[in-house]
């Protein structure tokens, strides 16, 4: 097992700068999500850490050895690729078995390790198959099991779900989850799925346009977000955001005062924030419920029932309608009007350059 | 670099022979004449251009590559169409109709001039008495004509293969959605098809065009470029100049001729089949 | 359902007519070497008659067969082999290890094909009548694999092209390096492709009529030439010719058909995703 480390790597295609320095440490036996939008570059830092792409700048240090210049082949890490890029030509038990085969490991071993790896992921009675004989699913669980066997240093997950429907996404998320405790791995993994990236990590690293926008635990994103994009990225459905100018700004706490009416008192620490400076309050939708007295008044224009969660979406004058999630037994219907109430202590404040302004106290399970 | 051998032997397949082409291009340079030697200038350009079985030639290979292009694209992409459609032996009919595929030119040649076009003994000739008709001498009466028929029935195969490929690939969603539209038969073919084989037609043309510039034996055996100079190409005209009569600096300017020829429609395929190569 | 059934009927009949009309010439050729001379030239032609194979021991006894068509196989393969060694490094190298170059070499080996042989003809002859290859399988082979190189590069790059990357990268992750990634993973992807290239490049020589008609004359002469040599006017004997035809194309023909889907699938140039 492994740490991994990155000092402001850095990579170009040409003139174009992809990744912009990235600082990050990766302790051993830890789970990290790398998550971002599309471009964001995390596929490509991915690459690099495997060896699949040249480092253009700034060093990788795997157990504190530079190996920048190790081919991929001799870094010791396994991946499993988005198309999962199985051996058509070989079955199940070769594809599995090849990375041995290449390292010339004697056979019995070679088939001890493959049929190790078959039972922890349910595959024994594939193994004979070819991969075009398999469903998605098991294709999947072949190309985590040639990691396995492997014995890696790291795993690498590139957007390894992305191609199963939602209900095998589900259940492999979970799966993955209990392969990571019970191989006791050091383990990365890269997706544009906000929720796999909440559910599994130990470590989720936001990226946007090549560079990281925070670094944190799940819940410390969730309750702490560092700026604006973080706050949007994370969480679904996601937290309401809406234009407001500070009424005043104590070292108890900045007052909001909305453009619809309404002012509220935030526990965050202004800065240097001055009364009349425009801000972004951020308000979960969980934060928000309805209360015949509330501050904020509005219609509701939509009613998602999901079941257990009822999704309220209420026109408060501004662009775009906030949403406000209750449960699934309140009666609330469409186009009637509302007033909410707002806890204001989960309520996020940014300043004009979207950063955020610190909460006085931390959330209890993101200290 | 893995490269380079193949280019490296290409590269002097091409350059020798070419810088020697122009070199004899400029000489005066008979075998049946060794003591006439010597720099030519543009002589030989100039015989060349004033010699009207140039031009003729010129425009017969130019006249053969069209017409063929335009049979076989055409008639390719319709029974691409017609054979994609599943019915009774399928298999077995495609396998015929590629056949020809498969006969070498001088046979096809042979087999076309004697068997189907002879006037006299020809199928052609027995079926136009069976009907009551004068039978035609095609190779006498339309040389040309007959010429394209034999060249399209060689490449007919060859453009329905790919066509045929190109078709079957073709998303089935897409032609449900365009029926869905409500698209006919026709509609289908032209809105859905035809665009879906765009970049199939253009390979079945470059291919055919490398080959067709380049007819040779098919003309050979049949008429020999006559009668007159009806059916002489530029391929037929160098080789008639060079190795009937000695002329070799003659021959080589024609040669030089039948390079830029093919560099001019090179270009212009070329570069409509950069834009659709991945590289 | 009475429309369908009426639609299916007649794409039948349309098919069929056309593959039938398509092969009739090869066909009738066929029927004809086993006539007599007589038989053969008969109006209205005869379908039904008494099969012979006098014509196929006349054309034995006039010309040694075997011996062109020996040539034949030794050239195509020969010209064949010799193409892919030279092609399957390049292919490979601009597939995987594409330069700013790759895409201008690629193009340009295409061009050097639209140039016609007859324009290089003269120097080629000269060349090889200096070096003796004049009427040699030897000059007949380096020729084919010339001839046909930018075509056996173009194809087996499309098929290298069609490996999928991840593939590639995921041998590359199992520690796999240059060779074992060529050896385990690269040859068995696209064995299928470099079959079906040499099969075209096989039927290419095979039937290839200007080269070998030029440059040989009796040792190293192929199939193509035996047969011109059955187009003088004296050899007007429909028979004799159409055997003489049957024999040369035969070969090829079966083979063409043993292995057609394995064709069709090299012969796309990467034209269908």
């Amino acid at each position: 097992m492994a740490t991994l480390t990155l000092r402001s790597l850095r990579k170009s295609f040409g003139a174009v700068e992809v990744i912009k320095g990235i600082d990050l440490d990766v302790a051993d036996r830890e789970f990290v999500v790398f998550v971002g939008p599309s471009g964001c570059g995390k596929s490509t830092l991915l690459r690099m850490i495997a060896g699949l792409e040249q480092i253009s700048g700034g060093d990788l240090l795997i157990d504190d050895k530079r190996v920048n210049d190790v081919g991929p082949a001799d870094r010791e890490l396994a991946m499993v690729f988005q198309s999962y890029a199985l051996y058509p030509h070989m079955t199940v038990r070769q594809n599995m078995g090849f990375a041995l085969r290449l390292a010339r490991v004697p056979r019995a071993e070679r088939d001890r390790k493959v049929a190790e790896a078959a039972r922890i992921l349910q595959l024994e009675r594939y193994l004979d198959r070819t991969p075009k004989e398999l469903s998605g699913g098991q294709r999947q669980r072949v190309a985590i099991g040639r990691a396995i066997v492997r014995n890696p240093k790291v795993f690498l997950f590139d957007e390894p779900l992305s191609n199963l429907d939602a209900a095998l996404r589900g259940q492999m998320r979970i799966e993955l989850a209990r392969l990571h405790e019970e191989l006791q791995a050091t383990m990365i993994y890269v997706t544009h799925d906000q929720v796999e990236a909440m559910t599994m990590a130990d470590k989720i690293v936001v990226l946007q346009g090549g560079s990281v926008e925070q670094i944190g635990t799940p819940l410390q994103l969730y309750h702490h977000p560092a700026n604006l994009f973080v706050a949007g990225f994370i969480g679904s459905p996601r937290m309401n955001l809406i234009e407001g100018r500070i009424a005043s700004a104590e070292a108890g706490g900045v007052v909001v005062e909305l453009p619809t009416g309404g002012r509220i008192a935030v526990p965050v620490s202004p800065g240097s924030a001055r009364p009349g400076d425009t801000v972004t309050l951020g308000i979960r939708p969980e934060a928000l419920r309805p209360a015949a007295e509330g501050p904020l008044a509005g219609a509701v224009q939509l009613v998602e029932r999901l079941g257990g969660l009822t999704l309220l979406y209420v026109d408060l004058g501004g662009a775009l309608p906030v949403i406000v999630q209750i449960d699934g037994s309140d009666g609330t219907r469409s186009h009637t009007p509302i007033r909410l109430a707002v806890d204001a202590a989960a309520c996020h404040v940014f300043d004009s350059a979207g950063l955020t302004m610190p909460h006085l106290t931390r959330h209890p399970l993101a200290a | 670099m893995l490269v380079a051998p193949s280019v490296t032997v290409l590269f002097l397949w091409m350059i020798v022979p070419l810088v020697m082409t122009l070199w004899f291009s400029f000489q005066r340079y008979n075998l049946l004449d060794p003591t006439v030697t010597g720099f030519a200038g543009l002589d030989n350009y100039e015989f060349l251009a004033t010699d009207p079985d140039f031009w003729v030639s010129l425009t017969n290979t130019l006249i053969l590559l069209g017409s063929v292009l335009i049979i076989t694209v055409g008639f390719g992409t319709l029974l691409a169409v017609l054979f994609d459609q599943p019915f009774p032996g399928r298999d077995v009919a495609r396998v015929l109709a590629i056949s020809p595929f498969f006969v070498m030119p001088t046979v096809s040649a042979l087999l076309w001039k004697n068997l189907m076009m002879h006037p006299i003994y020809g199928i052609f000739g027995s079926i136009a008495r069976a009907v009551g008709l004068e039978p035609i001498d095609w190779f006498a009466q339309y040389p040309m004509l007959s010429v394209i028929c034999i060249v399209s029935w060689e490449w007919l195969p060859f453009a329905l293969l790919i066509l045929l490929t190109a078709v079957q690939s073709l998303d089935h969603e897409q032609r449900e959605a365009a029926r869905m539209d409500g698209a006919g038969v026709i509609a289908q073919f032209f809105f859905i098809t035809l665009p879906h084989l765009r970049r199939a037609i253009s390979v079945v043309i470059m291919i055919e065009t490398i080959f067709l510039l380049t007819v040779f034996a098919e003309i050979f055996v049949t008429t020999s470029g006559g009668p007159g100079n009806a059916t002489t190409n530029l391929a037929f005209l160098i080789y008639a100049r060079a190795l009937l009569q000695f002329d070799v600096g003659g021959a080589s300017a024609g040669g030089v001729v039948a390079i830029v020829l093919a560099n001019i429609v090179a270009f212009f395929l070329v570069r409509s089949i950069a834009r659709r190569l991945e590289v | 359902m009475e429309d369908s059934f009426n639609r299916k009927a007649l794409v039948t009949i349309i098919g069929w007519g056309v593959a039938l009309a398509l092969f009739f010439p090869i066909f009738w050729m066929v029927l004809t070497s086993f006539k007599t001379e007589t038989a053969a030239v008969a109006t209205p032609p005869q379908f039904l008659f008494t099969p012979t194979l006098d014509s196929y021991a006349e054309v034995q006894a006039r010309s040694d067969y075997l011996s062109f068509a020996l040539n034949s196989v030794i050239i195509s393969v020969g010209g064949t082999v010799l193409a892919l060694l030279l092609a399957i490094p390049a292919a490979y190298a601009m597939a995987f290890h594409p330069t700013h170059r790759t895409r201008g070499i690629l193009l340009w080996m295409l061009s050097t094909k639209m140039l016609p042989p007859v324009g290089v003809l003269v120097p080629i002859y000269l060349l090889f009548r200096t070096a003796g290859l004049l009427d040699t399988q030897t000059g007949l082979v380096a020729i084919y694999a010339l001839m046909n190189l930018p075509i056996v590069v173009w194809m087996l790059f499309t098929f290298y092209k069609e490996v999928p990357h991840e593939i590639l990268e995921a041998g590359r992750m199992d520690g796999a390096r240059t060779w074992s990634e060529v050896w385990f993973l690269l040859m068995p992807l696209t064995l299928p492709g470099i079959a079906s290239t040499g099969l075209l490049s096989l039927i290419l020589c095979w039937n290839e009529a200007f080269w070998s008609l030029n440059l040989t004359s009796s040792s190293a002469a192929p199939l193509t030439a035996f047969i011109a040599s059955f187009s003088s006017p004296e050899g007007l004997f429909f028979a004799k010719l159409s055997a003489a035809s049957t024999i040369a194309v035969a070969p090829i023909l079966v083979f063409g058909w043993l292995s057609q889907r394995q064709l069709v699938r090299g012969l796309t140039f990467g034209a269908v995703k």
